[in-house]
């Protein structure tokens, strides 16, 4: 991989740092007028996924990381890993349940997510901002109930659960925000 | 769609205007002569930290200025007495919220006057400019760094000096020289204590002397009489009692030199007519460069230097 210097370290941009890939969320310039200039630079782990700061020396630079996102399909989960696939090549890529971490709960079958690969196998997962997802199990829905706020725990067919409107029903599909888990509405036929 | 309005807005302009025009009523109303010299010149700087922009001109390189500070001080070996440059100065590889490579310098000299009274113009100036500037305070560099660190810049051991910028500006420091260290500490951990208001920073360490004379303090230690200006934190001068031997100079330019080239950085050729102005005779003078966005920064609080400048690009 080719080298980066501070000067071109932005916001996304994936380096290396200690051995592991590191993807830069800022990059603060700060020069004294007469001394030696340095960049203040936060950095998240993208396989631990904390945040770091470092300070260098203007022009120092770094390795950069061979990681990319790529858009894949979700196959199936075979009981111990998860299994992708790129559409256009058919490429498929299998990712362990501590690899795929939360986005789990989201991932339904032929649904197209995130995967980030990291010298060729993933390094995480992250499903759609948007999903619409079937509601497997929740409490009978109170017909009439639609102008009053209250909210009662759903569980989707993926697995996860959200808050919805008292008036939903078992068997309803509703739009949910993954990255709140925030309910959006009912999904449009 | 392309954005071809300028950076900062309308009514801003006006307040740049305001300040440029105030200023310059400013030096005229003391006497202090204005010149414009190049932006354009043969040489460019020796300084380690300071990098030019060069331009061709008639098939040959010739550098834009990072400062007037040449020019000005062989006019000054010249006997013109005070003199002022207000106009743009160029640095190379500086870009952020208060850099920008083409910017607007403010810089004067005093023959005949040391620090302290040029520190006491500049606090007229700023007066005049807004009552927020009144009321400056100074700080001895030492005293402030040992407040925040626990460690005498001047005397304390490098080894001390790496251990303290590690713990405070994570990173790798073990093999970087006193200044390095120095500057990391200063920058990234007492700058950001500074109080607000106008405040100089004097008698700086002796690695960070630059172009200032040096003297023994009360303490017995040895300072470069330089200092800084600060306004609610932001840098925005650095002034001197200004070298004025030509061995001394010398010896500094050649060492900047040699730091460039173990750095692998490009080297430039010294300025040799500087130093035979220093060999003719500066007079004994103070100086100091002030950066004019920067100002208008602090004038309008503004964060940004985009926001203060005409146009970017």
């Amino acid at each position: 991989m080719a080298n980066y210097s501070t000067s071109e370290f932005r916001a996304g941009l994936k380096v290396m740092l200690d051995g592991d890939p590191c993807s830069i969320v800022e990059n603060e310039f700060v020069k004294p007028g007469k001394g030696q200039a340095f960049n203040r630079v936060r950095l998240r782990n993208l396989k631990t996924g904390r945040v770091w700061e470092r300070t260098f020396k203007s022009n120092e630079s770094l390795e950069g990381a061979d990681v990319t996102d790529r858009d894949m399909q979700y196959l199936y989960n075979d009981g111990d890993n998860y299994h992708f696939m790129e559409p256009d090549t058919f490429e498929q890529h299998q990712a362990s349940a501590a690899i795929v971490g939360d986005a789990a709960q989201w991932l339904r079958e032929q649904d197209v997510c995130i995967v980030t690969l990291y010298n060729g196998a993933p390094l995480s997962v992250n499903p759609p901002n948007h999903v619409e997802l079937e509601i497997v199990e929740t409490d009978p829905g109170l017909r009439g109930d639609t102008a009053q706020g209250g909210t009662k725990p759903a569980r989707l067919s993926t697995g996860a659960v959200v808050k919805v409107p008292l008036f939903l029903n078992q068997g309803e599909v509703v739009r949910v925000d993954t990255r709140t888990g925030e309910y959006l509405g009912r999904a449009k036929e | 769609m392309t954005i071809w309005q300028a950076s900062a807005s309308l009514p801003m302009l006006q307040e740049r205007a305001n300040l440029l025009a105030a200023i310059r009523s400013f030096f005229a109303g003391r006497g202090v002569l204005e010149v414009d010299t190049p932006a354009l010149a043969l040489f460019g700087v020796t300084d380690r930290h300071l990098e030019n922009i060069e331009a061709r001109v008639n098939g040959q390189i010739r550098y834009l200025q990072t400062s007037p500070e040449y020019f000005l001080k062989r006019l000054l070996a010249m006997g013109a007495g005070p003199v002022y440059y207000l106009g743009k100065a160029f640095r190379d590889e500086e870009t952020g919220p208060r850099h920008h490579p083409e910017f607007t310098l403010l810089e004067w000299y005093r023959p005949g006057w040391d620090e302290q009274r040029l520190m006491a113009e500049i606090a007229e100036l700023l007066a005049g400019l807004s009552p927020a500037f009144t009321e400056p305070r100074q700080v001895r560099y030492g005293e402030l760094f040992e407040a925040v660190t626990g460690l005498n810049p001047h005397t304390a051991d490098l080894a001390l000096l790496r251990e303290a910028a590690a713990r405070i500006c994570a990173g790798d420091w073990q093999a970087e020289d006193r200044a390095t260290c120095l500057d990391a500490l200063f920058s990234l951990a007492v700058e950001p204590t500074l109080a607000d208001g106008v405040v100089f920073i004097r008698d700086y360490p002796v690695c960070q002397a630059a172009l200032a004379t040096l003297a023994i303090d009360t303490d017995g230690v040895t300072v470069a009489r330089r200092f800084e200006l600060f306004i609610n934190g932001m840098e925005l001068g650095n002034g001197y009692f200004e070298l004025t031997d030509a061995v001394e100079q010398r010896r500094r330019f050649v060492e900047d030199c040699q730091a460039r080239r173990a750095a692998g950085k490009t080297t430039r050729a010294i300025d040799e007519r500087l130093l035979s102005a220093l060999e003719a005779g500066l007079p004994a003078c103070a100086g100091v460069a002030i950066g004019v966005d920067r100002l208008l920064m602090q004038l309008v609080g503004e964060t940004r230097i985009d926001a203060v400048l005409p146009f970017v690009d």
